[in-house]
């Protein structure tokens, strides 16, 4: 684990995300109606939309492309839909936001 | 023992007269059902909307499998009864006999198909039932060619739908003008008008010669040497009734089955009903009668004195856009007077026949909203002497009452017949809604009204409105998205009702089922939210698509497109040289214009937004809306300043009406034009809102469209002042904000609601428009200002930009 922080809890939109950029792809920081968060692969596996965009509902959000919805505690497309994004261990401290960016760097290094 | 009734035909009177034994006596009989057709009985007269695709077969099915299993009726689908057997009181069919103590003949009445050469081919169809239908749809190809014989009511429906499906169709017609037998000379060139400019060609006065082609059709020829290229031909020159079984059994028929008063035929133990009667030398063709026989032939069955009497019936066409109404007797003759109004500008044409101060016939077209009232005159004769010289302009003129939108529903008397096809009348409805019918689906079951062709639909929600006042709201079908049941239009209703103010608070109250709602939900439900309540309201962007988040249209590489306004299409050299600057300045890959008169800049990255509104707005320029649900742009032509043609500034009107209208939310985005004269350079008749100019002033035209589908604005009101037109034009947006559902853009709204309505409330209603005028403005108030000034601030900034960068810390 290599935590890493990334900001205030309160300069993500309830409702909303905010980004992080990495060395491999932009990651969506997502914070729900009762402030949980997760981190997320910005890019949509249908046709590369900004996940971080899209209307969040509850644990979801909708890519603001085309609509597909994807679980954000899991990162998979829901309903017909096939696909997903990676998802990354993030958590609050403090009202702090950490984010796990071992895998992030680990596979830049390789 | 109960008796055996066997049923001939599962069709649409049939289905009647079951509904009323099952009512009144549900056990008096072991009934049997035969059918040729593989199925139960539907709503024929709504095949046409299946044609066209408005509607799917489902929707239209009256009575399923679990209607007849609940009732215990044996059904025979698909099983044509091939004999009568009356010495023996059975029916024959290929799987064997069926005794019965009653017979009831249901068989309707078959195609009539001219004995022409070609007729047989593969490709001729006609237009009776779901498989004739069927046909049609599999046959209809986009850019293949149809021929419609026949040109009355049957024919013009199955041309609109074919041409719906993109067909290319021609409608030949042996009289000289369209529907003869329901309307004149002069509706019926009206009725042409508009279907040709459905694209639907129409041959009048042409006589089918041969059919043509190999396999399959060809062509059609004509007497007069015309053919026209044809994949596909529709038969439509007339019915007959289905009499075979009869004749064969030798029981009397004439024209059609011969029945008595109570329809019983000359064997006491057979009736009939439907079209395949004749009751005293009369067929019948259109439901509302079949109806009162469906009546008879239940009480009859079961014993009670009943007499048919037909009554006058109305003939309405069932084609989108094309309004028509015709009843009574037309032609003209000795000793009967004209009263006619015609509107050309509108397509409007009305016509009273008068004979000894009684009305004995009208047509009308384009604005029939007053057919029920004249077709109540007809049948009751009243004497229409004291109201002549205002009897045209219909019941809100009687009696020197205001206009007023309900006036007319609300002038009928309780007799008035508002749903044809089921002969039900104003009282009835009344009576249903008062005794807690508040829904249309509830008048439905109670009164039938509305429930065969549709037509009345509105009409009946008019007396439903009159009768309950502002508690009626439109009902709904389906909920509004997967978390809730309730419609667009209840959850409308109930956040008015209940006071509710946010998001949550209307998922909490309306039983969202559902956490945070959906992403279809969420943007309709802060739209109406901002719509209702703007001052208390606060606008929730986490509830918006991107584009209205961000304040710019996303592309699809994930930058974004800015477009400053340009009031009117109007600019300037110095904002012309703070667009370029800054189009240098953030490396902008692409400039255009768009097709709203002003300019795109495209490919701008997220956190350069906040930057590039703040320079574009210290050349004093504002977001031009580009990616709202709300307004985007008013085009206009230069008008009189600058063209030789200018009646009018429209250049000035258009900026007015920008200045005046940006800013606000709409439940889907909103065009306007201006142009200074009827050449209409700004191509105003296909915008949400249309001016043209004119010497006299300003001619307000609406609901047009020009995207995936294209629309010509319709008419909404003329007037000498700019004041005026202002005026309406806000007071029309206004109703829309109201009343629309989200993502409806005028034009169907305005369908939905009926040009008509809107009309009352916006141009004739003055306190009502000054009313909407007003709210419009409490709304503007709060919204008519630049959101990109707002998010260009400062401290709003790094908002815009990534929250951290770890690209370099990844790297290492
Ligand atoms: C496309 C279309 C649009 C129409 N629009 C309107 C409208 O807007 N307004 C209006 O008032 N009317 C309209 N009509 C007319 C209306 O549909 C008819 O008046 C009505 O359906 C007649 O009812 P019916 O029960 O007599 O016959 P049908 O509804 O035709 O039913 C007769 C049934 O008997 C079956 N049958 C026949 N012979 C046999 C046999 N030997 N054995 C077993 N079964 C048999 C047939 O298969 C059929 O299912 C329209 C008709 C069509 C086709
Ligand atoms: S200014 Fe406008 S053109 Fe001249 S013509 Fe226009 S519409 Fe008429
Ligand atoms: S790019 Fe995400 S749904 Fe299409």
């Amino acid at each position: 684990m290599n935590w890493i922080d990334i900001g205030a809890l309160d300069d993500i939109p309830v409702q909303g995300a905010r980004l992080v950029k990495t060395a491999l792809g932009c990651v969506a920081v997502f914070r729900s109606a009762d402030d949980a968060v997760f981190a997320l692969d910005d890019r949509c596996p249908h046709k590369g939309g900004p996940l971080s965009e899209g209307i969040v509902h509850g644990t979801h959000v909708t890519c603001p492309l085309h609509n597909w919805v994807f679980d954000l505690n899991t990162g998979l497309a829901q309903g017909a839909d096939e696909g997903g994004v990676a998802t990354h261990p993030v958590r609050v401290q403090g009202g702090r936001v950490l984010l796990d960016a071992a895998r992030l760097q680990r596979r830049s290094a390789a | 023992m109960t008796r055996k009734l066997v049923v001939i035909g599962a069709g649409m009177a049939s289905g009647r007269v079951l509904e009323h034994l099952a009512e009144a006596a549900p056990d008096a009989f072991d009934i049997t059902l035969f059918n040729a057709e593989p199925r139960g009985n539907y709503n024929r007269i709504m095949l046409s909307p299946v044609l066209s695709g408005e509607k799917s077969y489902a929707e239209i099915v009256t009575h399923d499998d679990a209607w007849y299993a609940a009732r215990g009726i044996e059904t025979r689908f698909g099983e044509h009864v091939t004999k009568i057997d009356r010495a023996r009181r059975v029916v024959v069919t290929a799987k064997g006999e069926t005794g019965y103590d009653r017979l009831l003949i249901a068989t309707g009445s078959a195609p009539f198909i001219i004995p022409v050469q070609g007729r047989e081919l593969a490709g001729v169809v006609t237009y009776r039932d779901l498989d004739d239908t069927d046909a049609m749809i599999a046959a209809a190809k986009p850019g293949a060619k149809a021929v419609v014989v026949g040109g009355g009511l049957l024919g013009l429906e199955a041309a609109a739908g074919l041409a719906m499906r993109g067909m290319e169709v021609t409608v030949i017609h042996l009289m000289g003008h369209l529907m003869e037998r329901q309307l004149d000379p002069a509706a019926g060139y009206l009725l042409q008008k508009a279907l040709e400019a459905k694209g639907i060609r129409i041959h009048c006065k042409g006589a089918t010669k041969a059919i043509l082609g190999h396999d399959r059709v060809e062509a059609v020829l004509l007497e007069d040497g015309t053919t026209y290229g044809a994949d596909l031909v529709v038969m439509a020159v007339g019915i007959r009734p289905e009499t075979r079984l009869a004749t064969d059994a030798g029981l009397e028929v004439g024209r059609g089955i011969t029945v008595n008063d109570a329809l019983v035929t000359s064997d006491p133990a057979i009736l009939a009903v439907g079209e395949c009667v004749e009751h005293d030398r009369q067929l019948f063709g259109l439901v509302a009668p079949l109806y009162d026989q469906a009546k008879v032939v239940a009480a009859t069955l079961l014993g009670q004195e009943a007499a048919f009497r037909p009554v006058q019936t109305a003939t309405k066409l069932k084609v989108t856009g094309c309004d028509l109404f015709s009843a009574g007797d037309f032609a003209e003759g000795e000793g009967r007077e004209d009263i006619v109004f015609r509107d050309p500008a509108r397509g409007i044409y009305k016509r009273l026949v008068i004979r000894d101060d009684r009305l004995i016939g009208t047509v009308m077209y384009g604005d029939t909203a007053d057919g029920a009232w004249f077709f109540g005159l007809i049948k009751d004769g009243t004497d229409i002497a004291p109201m002549r010289e205002t009897l045209i302009f219909g019941p809100a003129h009687q009696g020197g009452a205001t206009p007023d939108p309900m006036a007319a529903v609300a002038a009928l008397p309780p007799e008035a017949e508002i749903c044809g096809c089921n002969g039900v009348c104003k009282g009835k409805i009344v009576a249903a809604v008062q005794g807690g019918a508040v829904t249309l689906d509830a008048v439905r079951a109670e009164t039938k009204a509305s429930s065969s062709c549709g037509t009345c639909t509105g009409l009946v929600e008019r007396v439903m409105a009159a009768t309950l006042g502002d508690a009626f709201a439109v009902p709904a079908k389906q909920g509004m998205c997967k978390c809730t049941d309730l419609s667009h239009e209840e959850v409308r209703r109930l956040i008015k009702a209940q006071g509710l103010k946010s998001i949550p608070a209307v998922m909490q109250e309306l039983g969202w089922s559902t956490a945070g709602g959906c992403h279809s939900c969420r943007p309709a439900l802060n739209y109406y939210l901002i719509a209702d309540w703007p001052l208390e309201y606060r606008d929730d962007r986490q509830s918006r698509f991107v584009n209205e988040r961000n304040h710019a249209n996303i592309q699809k590489d994930g930058t974004y497109s800015v477009v400053p306004r340009m009031w009117g299409g109007v600019t300037t050299p110095t904002e012309l040289r703070a667009i370029a600057d800054a189009a240098d300045k953030y490396g902008v890959p692409m400039v255009k214009v768009t097709g709203g008169q002003r300019i795109d800049l495209l490919g701008v990255k997220k956190e350069d937004l906040p930057a590039m509104w703040a320079d574009l707005n210290a050349a004093g320029m504002v977001s031009g809306h580009a990616y709202s649900k709300g307004l985007r742009t008013v085009k206009t032509c230069v008008g009189s300043e600058f063209c030789r043609f200018g009646t009018q500034d429209s250049t000035g009107l258009g900026i007015r009406l920008e200045k005046l209208l940006w800013g606000s939310w709409t439940p889907h985005k909103v065009k306007l034009g201006v142009s200074g004269c009827p050449r209409n350079c700004a191509e105003a008749t296909v915008k949400d809102v249309g001016i043209v100019c004119v010497d006299s002033g300003f001619q307000i035209s609406v609901a047009g469209a020009a995207g995936m589908e294209v629309k010509e604005t319709e008419f909404l009101a003329a007037t000498p002042s700019v004041d005026e037109a202002c005026e309406i034009t806000a007071a029309f947006i206004q109703l829309y904000r109201e009343q629309a559902r989200y993502l409806d853009r005028p034009y169907r709204w305005v369908a939905k609601v009926g040009l008509d309505r809107v009309k009352a409330q916006v141009v004739e209603d003055r306190a009502n428009r000054a009313a909407l005028c007003a709210r419009f403005e409490l709304s503007q108030s709060v919204y008519r200002k630049d959101p990109w000034a707002e998010h260009a601030k400062p401290e709003e900034r790094p908002m815009w930009a990534a929250l951290a960068d770890l690209s370099l810390e990844a790297a290492e």
